[in-house]
């Protein structure tokens, strides 16, 4: 497995937060985390690119403990978007971006061709070539969320973490953002909100309610109407797409 | 390229990337700047003394040239005026370093050397030792001083600590901490002065406040040179860590940075290189504040180059307030963090309309 956890446990202010989670993502494959808000898919996020460290149970990276792992050794192989990271400092897109070699550079070691040859990949992956002399805060939503992302590919990981990348981007760029993120070689953990979304383009999912997973697996096992109706108190209908032939949920008002 | 930016209180961005061979040539030119800047300090006085003169006093003292020169003036250019300038280049290039890691690590604009307590403390201890007496004589003002400024960083440390500041995310907490140490240890210093100090003791506690070259000699060059260039070195180590902390804590984190760590070696270098210089000269403000926006409006906010222009900046300005000081009012030195702030006020409000300009 390239990441699992098992049993992790992490309280905050009192409360439980992460409540005994046992996920695994497959090398190279898409996981999904669904979720009602707060219930805790950011936080597992945090926990498995140790941020913050697990109160209890382990969090695997290739089969090692994170917990025995240096920071610069977990984020050589592996990377997070946050939501909402932002700045002050009047920082380029290229600037942002090479500080995804960060990890992979010595304290005064030069800049190489292969920290380019990353940097301009990464630029590449999400379109942001022609606008890597913007400075941050003169970007869009989107633009932002793209440049965070090519910081992460910037890092070459093989494992990525993403929480809710395409807050705050239009239609658009959640499609090219989801499938980009879907191709990469890279294992991906993409905490997300649209359900419809996450049957597109993730492999597995896991849903979360209260710190625990509800139900794990390929989307057609895991997107049920009974599902969501539990855990989001929504009715819902669920079919097979006729277009995609993806699963595709229908709301229900009323 | 030309986009400059307001950003908050980080306005400050001109010039975004200079190639190596133009940086190397700027470290020249820089290193030159502050040697012409010395020779001017020590040029300048009561007794003006020709640069030649200079150079032959340096050349004897150093190189054994055997020049004829008056003993007194090289008496004046090497015990006083030599070792006042290069003592006051090391306590600007600290301080200005000083405030671009605190900037960095605090992740705001208006952190400064003293942000943490260090200079109310180093007034506490200073004025313990001068007017209430402590240590029974066998503490120096300056080593009174660093006493105080140590104790109340850990103080501040602690309470940070304490409140969850240093191991968590946010930086308000360890500023908050600095606040209240800072206000505890002034009432301090203001308490022992209003009840014990005579007229003529609250008039040198004041000066010494405002920061002073006077007496200034050798060994503290030996004190200060050591501890500004060595805490150079540690913080150029750091600068990429540093660069990191951009989008904050967590940001670090997941760019493999041992914040624990590097915030710990960090806060504890500022510390000792503000507490020494602080000991020395007294508690000089404006430079840890205003030159790293200065080199940042210079080279952009890389620390990489950012460290290194602010330890130039800090040590050119400190020399040159100092020629200011003994020269502005005739008879009389004025406390150069009187200077300091006079002049680089509005310097750096002319920095700050520049920047502007450009959007």
């Amino acid at each position: 497995m390239s990441i699992a956890t098992r049993d992790v446990r992490w309280a905050a202010g009192g409360a439980m937060i992460v409540d005994g989670v046992t996920i695994e993502a497959a090398a190279g494959s898409t996981l999904g985390l669904l979720g009602p808000n707060g219930s805790g898919k950011s936080s597992l996020l945090r926990l498995i690119g140790r941020l913050r460290r697990a109160d209890a149970g382990i969090v695997t990276l290739g089969g090692a403990d994170i917990a025995a792992l240096p920071h610069a050794a977990i984020a050589r192989r592996l990377a997070l978007v946050e939501q909402q990271a932002t700045t002050e400092i009047p920082l380029t897109v290229l600037e942002i971006v090479r500080l995804g070699r960060t990890p992979h550079r010595g304290p005064l070691s030069p800049w190489t061709g292969a920290d380019d040859a990353a940097v301009e990949s990464a630029l590449r992956h999400v379109g942001m070539e022609e606008k890597r002399d913007r400075l941050w805060h003169t970007l869009s939503g989107g633009e932002r969320q793209r440049t965070h992302i090519a910081r992460a590919l910037a890092q070459t990981p093989s494992e990525l973490l993403l929480d809710e990348p395409t807050n705050h981007l239009d239609i658009r760029h959640q499609l090219e953002i989801l499938s980009l993120v879907s191709r990469l070689p890279a294992t991906c953990i993409v905490a997300l909100h649209d359900l419809n979304l996450a049957a597109l383009f993730c492999d597995t999912i896991a849903i979360l309610c209260d710190g625990r997973v509800v139900c794990a697996g390929p989307p057609d096992q895991v997107l049920t109407a009974e599902t969501i109706r539990d855990v989001y108190g929504v009715n819902a209908h669920v079919e097979r797409s006729p277009h995609h032939g993806k699963l595709q949920v229908h709301f229900l008002i009323g | 390229m030309r986009n400059p930016a307001i950003a908050g209180g980080w306005t400050l961005r001109a010039v975004p990337a200079l190639p190596v061979p133009a940086l190397f040539a700027l470290a020249i030119l820089a290193l030159g700047i502050l040697v012409v800047a010395i020779g001017l300090a020590v040029s300048i006085g009561e007794m003006a003394i020709p640069l030649g003169t200079i150079a032959k006093a340096v050349g004897n003292r150093l190189l054994g040239t055997g020049f004829t020169i008056s003993p007194i003036q090289e008496g004046i250019i090497w015990d006083y005026r030599l070792s006042r300038s290069l003592a006051a280049a090391c306590c600007g290039a600290a301080l200005a370093m000083s405030g671009a890691i605190l900037q960095a690590l605090l992740r705001n604009p208006l952190a400064e050397p003293y942000v943490l307590g260090i200079s109310a403390g180093a007034s506490t201890g200073a004025v313990a030792v001068m007017i209430a007496g402590l240590g029974g004589g066998a503490l120096s003002m300056s080593g009174g001083a660093f006493t105080g400024a140590i104790i109340a960083f850990t103080l501040v440390c602690a309470l940070a600590a304490g409140t969850g500041g240093l191991t968590g995310t946010g930086a308000e907490r360890i500023i908050l901490a600095g606040v209240a140490g800072s206000q505890l240890f002034s009432a301090l210093t203001s308490y022992i002065v209003t009840t014990s100090a005579n007229a003529e003791q609250a008039r040198g506690v004041m000066f010494w406040l405002l920061g002073s070259l006077g007496g200034i000699r050798w060994p503290d060059v030996g004190l200060a040179a050591p501890v500004a260039i060595g805490g150079f070195a540690i913080a150029i180590l750091h600068a990429r860590a540093l660069d990191a902390f951009a989008f904050g804590v967590d940001a670090a984190v997941a760019l493999g940075i041992p914040v624990t760590r590097v915030r710990l070696i960090l806060f504890g270098l500022t510390a000792a290189m503000t507490a020494t210089m602080v000991s020395i000269v007294g508690s000089v403000g404006f430079v840890g504040l205003v030159v790293p926006h200065a080199a940042r409006f210079l080279v952009g906010p890389g620390h990489m180059r950012l460290l290194p222009v602010s330890f130039m900046i800090g040590a050119v300005f400190m020399v040159l307030a100092d020629i200011v000081s003994r020269i502005v009012v005739p008879q009389q030195i004025l406390p150069i963090g009187v200077v300091t702030a006079l002049f680089g006020a509005p310097a750096f409000a002319f920095i700050l309309y520049k920047a502007r300009r450009r959007l």
